[in-house]
């Protein structure tokens, strides 16, 4: 590669936004005002683009934190479209706002004090019973889940279910914003899944081992010869150290 | 114009290398690459990662670090003046008068609230104070898991061995052994949290393995470890109603005439009013720095990432350790734009999809360590081999149909669901198509140094997670972040506890940012920024350039 292309990469890789200006433009009403964003963008990037900083509304922009949940219409649709603004592109004729917080009341609760009972989620969070079966909760979900059912489930009193229902929750809030029987959808499947996490699921025997060891100081003295080894030697065992599973279908992690 | 017909999500130009890709799958996944010499890892690390490269780094000029190498974009920042001019700010009337000010809503803060109010804090003397929302924290993201040594097979000692080595035997002894020590704890207390992870019938974990880990140890909660670990956590500071205030970022912290931090300057983003908090003891939480995207990376991290920590914890005289260091993650998305920068995991290459350049030719080990990977797809594009975006970004492909070929239809579909809902938003479909990828800022593997204690050298300042530096030398394991910040976020409120109970504070002082002012005169060092940074701006240019400063 000659050294010009080689150049050319490196200034690409600092430079980008640069090159938008080429794409095609597509226009958006950004509460209603009209703006001109290169297609392709995101509704975060397209209001970035077009001059806002924001403080709210804006959080992981990657889809795990649910701050930027938002709704939009395109012009002469009645329509309304439910989204994260990091992961929705921008369509032409867009209209686009911020929904800069949810004003969803929480319950408090001592989880100690709870029992995983059928009754349980009904007693803290009595509004579910006004659940109405619209199913507007799972339309406006941007995770795609079956809100409903989960809320059916917590009526039910199945928390188990609920809890796994309810688990790629962002807790964005655009649920309860919808709900016309006011439920907190997303504060309810909260509680389902800590009584499941504490109560319902079983619990690791190994775990429990360990913790016991670990009181009794079992490893204190490994890991002390661990840190006082010279280099070399630390080097060495690190090196020899044997690797249990090198199986793909094993490796997790990010 | 660049044509902006799509076909399954990619351009034509793109296609046509897909093509390429396609034509040579089978020939690939017969001759895999070989991986590298250690001679040969060391080679192009030095030419190619940004830790090993010249000119990424360079010498600070001032403070207790003068002369330690550092990434360039943070020298900037510990060279400018305070973006806080002490003048500005009435000291005589404070605003809160607590015990505890926790500095980050993220995971490090959260827990630090909760085992200081266990330890004796009255809750209306505690205040978490943040950037963003509670909870708007690298913590939220990390999808993979939180490393624990508690199967028979494996021991803490093995844990510690593994982080030792893994962060090239440069990690504090002390903070490595408490790391590997207290994780079976924290996992337990997640237990009684009621964080509902992964397990098998009998409920035991199911623990998986991870880069540089020789046991598995891996406990995960499906796709989304980060968030429902810390959603519990903050659900139960919720129930607490430990005070936080959010919107507020601390932009400087506050001393007293002793020479002991004793709070800081809060900044409402939204009334730009500032806020006096006087605090007998300070925990920092503030988090790493991806977003001041060092280097010129695309960056995993969250919106608020800007290293505020460090420039406030410098100030007042902390020391910083291994910033001449950035983990970058091999597979960031290059490609569509929305989703330049996210990772995607590091699973595709486990379960066999080979990196292949623009001509489909394979070039590297797919499983080599994280930084010697990224180094070579650095390298491959550097050489052109690449494949360039519309918006400019590089990168190569991750030939992801090969895993179905190897483990028969569907593994995709049901071991990459998270990826594939992802790619499927912009028409791509990953079962199909390979994905481009390019290296992208992952982690600060150093920062504020701390003790067993979490003490910083200053008294008064506390500080855990990704601010912090020792824990994980200069590189960090994966599933070592979560366990970082509950480790030593549970370590920061218990101690921080009982420093309260003996403290005294003095008269309050910013003089700390007129000295340092005057160091920057004294060296000679011009700057026209100013720091902490708060927020990035990602403005368009357009937009910056005609932007006045009237209102």
């Amino acid at each position: 590669m000659s050294k010009k292309n080689q150049i050319l990469v490196e200034k690409m890789i600092a430079k980008k936004s640069k090159s938008a200006e080429k794409t095609s433009m597509y226009e958006v009403f950004i509460m209603g005002k009209s703006y001109k964003v290169p297609a392709g963008l995101t509704i975060m990037k397209a209001l970035e683009y077009a001059g806002y900083r924001f403080i709210r509304g804006c959080g992981c922009r990657a889809g795990f934190c649910g701050a930027c949940s938002t709704v939009y219409r395109i012009e002469d649709e009645q329509k309304l479209g439910f989204d994260l603004a990091c992961q929705k592109v921008v369509e032409d004729k867009m209209y686009l706002v911020q929904l800069p917080f949810v004003p969803a009341a929480k319950a408090e609760y001592d989880l100690n004090k709870l029992k995983p009972t059928e009754s349980t989620i009904l007693t803290i969070y009595p509004e579910i019973a006004r659940c109405v079966s619209c199913n507007t909760c799972t339309k406006s979900c941007p995770q795609d889940i079956e809100v409903m059912k989960y809320i059916q489930m917590a009526i039910r009193g199945d928390i188990a279910k609920c809890a796994e229902i309810s688990f790629d929750c962002i807790q964005c809030g655009l649920c309860a914003m919808r709900c016309p029987a006011d439920i907190k959808h997303y504060h309810v499947s909260q509680l389902a899944r800590r009584l499941r996490g504490k109560y319902i699921d079983p619990k690791s025997k190994n775990l429990a081992k360990r913790l016991k060891e670990i009181e009794e100081k079992k490893y204190d003295n490994d890991i002390e010869e661990l840190i006082k080894m010279d280099k070399d030697k630390i080097i060495e065992t690190y090196k020899s150290r044997k690797i249990e599973a090198e199986a793909a279908e094993d490796l997790g992690g990010d | 114009m660049i044509s902006l017909k799509l076909i399954d999500g990619y351009p034509e130009y793109m296609l046509k290398s897909i093509k390429l890709v396609e034509e040579k799958r089978e020939k690939n996944m017969a001759s895999p690459v070989k991986p590298m010499s250690l001679k040969e890892r060391e080679e192009i690390l030095n030419n190619y990662h940004p830790d090993y490269m010249k000119g990424t780094r360079r010498e600070l000029r001032i403070g207790v670090d003068k002369g330690k190498l550092l990434y360039n974009g943070l020298v900037d920042l510990l060279e400018a003046k305070s973006v806080l001019d002490p003048r500005d700010v009435d000291l005589s009337r404070v605003d809160y008068d607590i015990d505890l000010l926790i500095i980050g809503g993220g995971g490090a803060g959260t827990v630090a609230s909760l085992f200081a109010y266990e330890s004796g804090v009255p809750v209306d003397k505690i205040l978490i104070v943040t950037k963003l929302r509670h909870g708007d924290a690298n913590s939220m993201m990390a999808q993979g898991g939180i490393q624990a040594a508690d199967r028979p097979e494996d021991s803490p000692a093995l844990h510690y061995l593994d982080i030792y080595g893994g962060g090239h035997f440069a990690n504090k002894p002390e903070l490595a052994r408490a790391l590997a020590l207290d994780a079976p704890k924290i996992i337990n207390w997640h237990q009684e949290l009621g964080v509902m992870y992964d397990r098998q019938e009998d409920g035991e974990f199911q623990e998986l393995s991870g880069g540089g880990t020789c046991r598995n140890r891996m406990h995960s909660c499906k796709d989304y470890s980060g968030m429902e670990i810390l959603r519990n956590i903050r659900d139960r500071a919720r129930n607490l109603e430990i005070p936080v205030l959010e919107f507020c970022p601390i932009v400087e912290l506050l001393m007293d005439d002793k020479g002991q931090v004793a709070g800081g300057i809060a900044f409402n983003l939204e009334t730009y009013e500032y806020y006096v908090i006087r605090a007998k003891a300070t925990i920092l939480a503030t988090g790493g720095s991806g977003r001041l995207h060092l280097s010129n990376y695309p960056t995993t991290n969250h919106y608020g990432a800007t290293g505020d920590g460090l420039i406030m914890a410098y100030h007042v005289g902390a020391n910083l350790l291994d910033l001449d260091t950035i983990q970058i993650h091999p597979t960031g998305d290059a490609y569509p734009e929305p989703i330049v920068g996210i990772l995607s995991t590091e699973k595709i290459r486990g379960l066999g999809a080979i990196p292949v350049n623009a001509n489909g030719d394979p070039f590297v080990f797919p499983l080599e360590p994280r930084d010697v990977e990224a180094a070579s797809f650095i390298r491959e594009c550097k050489m052109g081999r690449g494949i360039v975006t519309p918006t400019g970004m590089p990168g190569v492909w991750l030939d992801s149909p090969m895993i179905d070929l190897i483990h028969g239809k569907g593994t995709i579909a049901t071991k990459l669901a998270g990826e594939v809902r992802k790619f499927k938003r912009f028409g791509i479909d990953m079962t199909k198509y390979p994905i481009l990828v390019y290296p992208t800022l992952h982690y600060q593997n150093g920062g504020v140094e701390i003790n067993e204690k979490t003490e910083t050298r200053v008294p008064g300042l506390f500080a855990a997670g990704e601010v912090t530096g020792g824990v994980h030398g200069r590189n960090r394991l994966m599933g070592n972040s979560l366990l970082d910040y509950n480790v030593f976020g549970r370590r920061a409120g218990i101690y921080a506890a009982k420093y309260i109970k003996k403290v005294k504070i003095g008269k309050l002082t910013l003089n700390h940012l007129d000295k340092y002012n005057k160091m920057l005169d004294q060296a000679n060092i011009k700057s026209t920024k100013t720091a902490p940074v708060i927020l990035p701006e990602y403005r368009g240019e357009m937009a910056l350039s005609r932007a006045l400063d009237i209102f």
